[in-house]
């Protein structure tokens, strides 16, 4: 045992993490139609942005943040910048309430998850209805929010896995 | 000298500080990016290197990991069609007894349709090249409708060319790439369609709003639709071919009218690109917007200078020519400015003098605009 405290490389906890959904969020935007339905459309990118503010702070996230709202405006076709500052927004929030969420039971994790994710969706909401004049559709984001709080579980797994593998932050 | 020996060495910045600092410049360059972003302005040159070079790269990838679903679809379809093919023989012998009868009717039409365009001497519009394509990927989310097309510049592609379906309008081109093109989904936040509902003729704008039914704006006069009506485009502004079917208009629940579109019928992964030009790439802007030049005076009076001496027209006063004429106006006289040289003279007195007798439709006030079809009524007895 070499007696140092072991560091968190960033490849396991951002790099795999952030390549991971950017696979799923192409998998998913496969034309389909299952019974005559388009399959929801949820945004994956909500799982590690909610679990890398949780885990730790780091000067690496926030970026890796932005790239990832980056990808998700520029594969989507919607306007440049609407998920990376709708994403930020969230991530900011998880860390600034991060002291208050750290330990709490699984149901007051999902809830925490979903108020983030409706913040995330508010500020998208919000500048979607500033750039184009129009409100978008209620409905289409109620679909949207509810198909990406079901992710909860793979941010869970992700916490579960990598909160205490730096000491420095027990 | 050794990290110990470093003055600085001991200096230990807050981690969480630094988190912070880096949040902040992450999020100063995302709202940098998102306001000088111009989507909106569906013009080509702001689709952007990088949106291109993504869609270039999503289009094979889509195309291989759409594969599979395909080939199942197509399996599927094939099991189905040998376990019910005796009830869709049936159902298509009696599908092609109709379509006989509406064949003859169509040609009959066709006839009567071609005779009365060569006695009106209509200009009708050419046919509309166009290029098959399939949609390898889409985004549906409520921020986002649009889809990638497995054809791009080696087509000849360009932004603004609408897509149809085998049932209706899609939407347009946005963005174009080698091997793809990004297509904006009538049902996308930013879309903006004229249509028209086809029994009234009434004029509207077709909005998305992220969901599956677009909205109708702008919808005027006295119960311009009803619920089913068929909506096509209108055509007007020049950017879409008129008459193509976007769908029927439904009333909801709000009190606003959608559409619920002819394109959501079928899946919508094999779509036809029209290689339509609109009236704004078919114009010469900078020949519209020429200001024309007045020709130079021929022995008569230019347009703001006082005439001297000039003989009193007949019918006018004689303090006529004394009157200064009206000096040039901007934009809104180009018309009377370039007119003739002989016609200033002319008329120049008599616009600047009042007539002796008012002209009798000038007398009396206008008559409101239903009135106008109702004979004049009898002048009162003296």
């Amino acid at each position: 045992m070499s007696g140092q405290a072991r560091v968190l490389a960033p490849w396991e906890w951002i790099g795999a993490p952030m390549l991971q959904c950017v696979a799923l969020t192409i998998l998913f935007a496969v034309s389909l139609k299952v019974f005559g339905l388009r399959p929801p459309e949820p945004v994956f990118a909500m799982w590690p942005v909610f679990a890398w503010a949780m885990i730790r702070p780091s000067i690496l996230a926030p970026f890796a943040v932005l790239l990832l709202g980056l990808f998700l405006d520029a594969f989507w076709g919607g306007p440049t910048g609407l998920w990376a500052v709708s994403l930020l927004v969230a991530y900011g929030a998880v860390l600034a309430a991060r002291n208050m969420m750290v330990g709490q039971s699984q149901p007051m994790m999902l809830f925490w998850y979903a108020t983030v994710t409706a913040l995330a969706f508010g500020a998208g909401y919000l500048i979607s209805a500033v750039k184009t004049q129009t409100y978008p559709s209620l409905v289409a984001v109620g679909w949207q929010f509810l198909a990406t709080i079901v992710l909860y579980p793979l941010a869970n797994r992700l916490i579960d896995r990598f909160e205490d593998a730096d000491v420095r932050f027990r | 000298m050794s990290l110990r020996d470093n003055p600085f060495g001991e200096l230990k910045v807050p981690l969480t500080w630094t988190a912070a600092v880096a949040l902040i410049v992450a999020a100063i360059v995302a709202m940098v990016l998102l306001a000088n972003d111009r989507r909106g302005t569906f013009q080509a040159e702001a689709y952007g290197v990088t949106r291109r070079v993504g869609d270039a790269v999503a289009a094979p990838v889509g195309g291989v990991m759409s594969a599979p679903i395909r080939w199942t679809g197509d399996g599927v379809d094939t099991v189905r069609g040998y376990f019910f093919a005796v009830s869709e023989n049936r159902r298509l012998k009696a599908e092609l007894a109709e379509a006989r009868q509406w064949r003859d009717a169509a040609l009959l039409l066709r006839d009567t349709n071609e005779r009365y365009k060569t006695l009106l001497g209509l200009r009708t519009d050419p046919p509309i090249p166009m290029v098959a394509a399939r949609t390898v990927l889409d985004s549906r989310g409520p921020f986002a409708n649009t889809r990638i097309a497995n054809v791009g510049k080696e087509k000849a592609i360009k932004a603004g060319y609408p897509v149809v379906s085998e049932n209706g309008l899609v939407g347009r081109v946005i963005g174009v790439t080698t091997g793809a093109s990004r297509v904006l989904l009538l049902t996308d936040i930013a879309s903006r369609v004229p249509v028209m509902v086809d029994r009234t003729n009434a004029r509207a704008i077709l909005t998305g709003d992220g969901g599956p039914n677009p909205t109708m704006e702008y919808l005027r006069g006295q119960e311009p639709v009803r619920q089913g009506d068929r909506v096509v485009t209108s055509g007007d502004g020049g950017v879409l071919p008129r008459g193509l079917p976007v769908g029927t208009a439904v009333k909801t629940l709000d009190g606003r009218w959608r559409v619920v579109l002819a394109s959501d019928a079928a899946p919508v992964d094999f779509v036809r690109i029209l290689l339509f030009q609109d009236f704004a790439q078919l114009a010469d802007s900078a020949e519209l917007n020429k200001m024309p030049v007045p020709p130079p005076p021929v022995g008569g009076v230019q347009v703001g200078e006082v005439r001297q001496a000039s003989p009193a027209a007949p019918g006018t006063s004689a303090s006529a020519p004394s009157l200064k004429i009206t000096p040039p106006r901007p934009a809104g006289a180009a018309a009377t400015a370039s007119t003739p040289p002989s016609a200033p003279a002319a008329t120049a007195p008599r616009a600047a003098t009042p007539p002796a007798t008012p002209p009798p439709q000038l007398a009396t006030p206008p008559a409101p605009a239903a009135a106008t079809t109702s004979p004049p009524a009898p002048a009162p007895a003296q």
